[in-house]
């Protein structure tokens, strides 16, 4: 039922992007279409999980025995961004189709806010291995909805006459706007 | 290309500022505006590890190798984020409650990076502090400006300063869709500031 839950709440409740403010980066990047949003979902479903991991472990095992929780900011984005070389020197070797698939995206992620921010989440919300995990996936899930759906709305956008001053970020953020309070709909489901 | 030291400030001030222009930044920079005071706390804690990281940066420019320069920007970055989240929370607990997470998230602000990699890493110490003050200076602006905007839609007030009946606010502004729709806004009444300003024969190019 934890589960449940948690994945209600970072899917549709909290979602990342629209009521937490994280990834927006991408949100405005790389949202100009359907195909190149689900890349980067991809991309940060999988380094998102596998980081949560090791932050996690690290976390409970190095962290917190040495009493040494102020550098866990350093300690954090130095794991997330050589996991982040680390898978991407994997896949060229093992897969080299998901590679070319994740390949531009890959670097990206080590500057998106989504897998620090999980990171920190997880420490803050105290959830064991397993829950960090779900936690994880279910962002994951959540941050691709919202790209996706974001995508959806920028095509169809790009095909409007608009005045020269509201055209690309200025429409994209009210866009965003709108879809926002439409997530907000969620507010309540679970506290 | 070098730019005197008032270009370096105008540009990260004005013409390059990097939320409203560059749009770098996005998250915290909707994250933390729901009033006007925390908009310039996390505006002004930005600045402090922008400067931090640009006076190292530069001086550490001839000592670090080519290949791994980017990890060890973020460590640097990653320092001074550690220093000013201690300072905030030791001196301002109540602030580094509502900032949050947004406080250690300043080390993956693309702006910071931006800067070391873009400025710092070419420029001489004086002139990165310079560029790394007018940045975010130019971020504090931005934040300040969205926090005053959401914070009197939202709640009348400016500063907590009561300038009408909260009654007549709408909450909107101060939840997450009002963030997206107020710097749409202002953006675009930028642009379209920047048009006028064009068309009026005011080309002097910075």
């Amino acid at each position: 039922m934890t589960y449940i839950l948690i994945f209600i709440s970072a899917v549709f409740v909290n979602n990342i992007v629209f009521s937490q403010f994280l990834g927006i980066c991408p949100l405005l990047g790389v949202s100009r279409k359907i195909n190149t949003a689900l890349g980067m979902t991809a991309a940060v479903a999988f380094v998102l999980t596998l980081s949560t991991i090791f932050t996690y472990t690290v976390q409970k095992l190095v962290l917190q025995p040495f009493h040494v929780e102020f550098l866990r900011t350093i300690t954090f984005v130095l794991i997330i961004a050589s996991l982040v070389q680390l898978v991407e020197i994997v896949l060229k070797k093992v897969s080299h189709s998901i590679y070319h698939a994740l390949g531009i995206y890959l670097p990206l992620i080590t500057t998106n806010c989504v897998i620090l921010g999980v990171a920190l989440l997880v420490v803050k919300g105290d959830f064991n291995l397993i829950e960090s995990v779900v936690f994880a996936i279910s962002t994951a899930i959540g941050f691709g909805m919202a790209l996706v759906i974001f995508a959806g709305i920028r095509e169809q956008l790009s095909l409007l006459k608009l005045p020269k001053s509201m055209d690309g970020i200025p429409t994209a953020l009210i866009a965003a706007g709108l879809l926002a309070m439409a997530f907000m709909g969620f507010a309540g489901i679970v506290k | 290309m070098k730019d005197s030291g008032y270009t370096i400030i105008v540009k990260g001030l004005v013409t390059q500022n990097p939320v409203l222009v560059l749009t770098l930044g996005m998250c915290p920079t909707l994250a933390t505006t729901t009033s006007a005071l925390n908009g310039m706390s996390m505006g002004l804690a930005t600045l402090l590890v922008l400067l931090g990281s640009n006076i190292v940066v530069s001086l550490l420019k001839n000592i670090i190798s080519d290949k791994i320069r980017i990890p060890a920007y973020v460590v640097v970055i990653a320092t001074f984020v550690s220093v000013i989240d201690m300072l905030i929370h030791a001196n301002f607990p109540a602030l580094h409650e509502s900032l949050g997470i947004f406080i250690p998230l300043i080390v993956v602000n693309c702006i910071v990076l931006g800067r070391a990699e873009a400025f710092a890493s070419k420029n001489n110490v004086f002139r990165s502090a310079l560029d790394g003050l007018a940045m975010g200076l130019g971020f504090t602006l931005a934040l300040t400006l969205l926090g005053v905007i959401r914070e009197l839609l939202g709640s009348g007030k400016i500063f907590g300063l009561v300038i009408y009946s909260e009654h007549y606010g709408a909450l909107l502004f101060v939840l997450a869709p009002g963030a997206f729709i107020t710097l749409g806004f202002l953006i675009s009444f930028l642009n379209k500031l920047k048009k006028t300003l064009t068309l009026k024969g005011n080309k002097n190019h910075l």
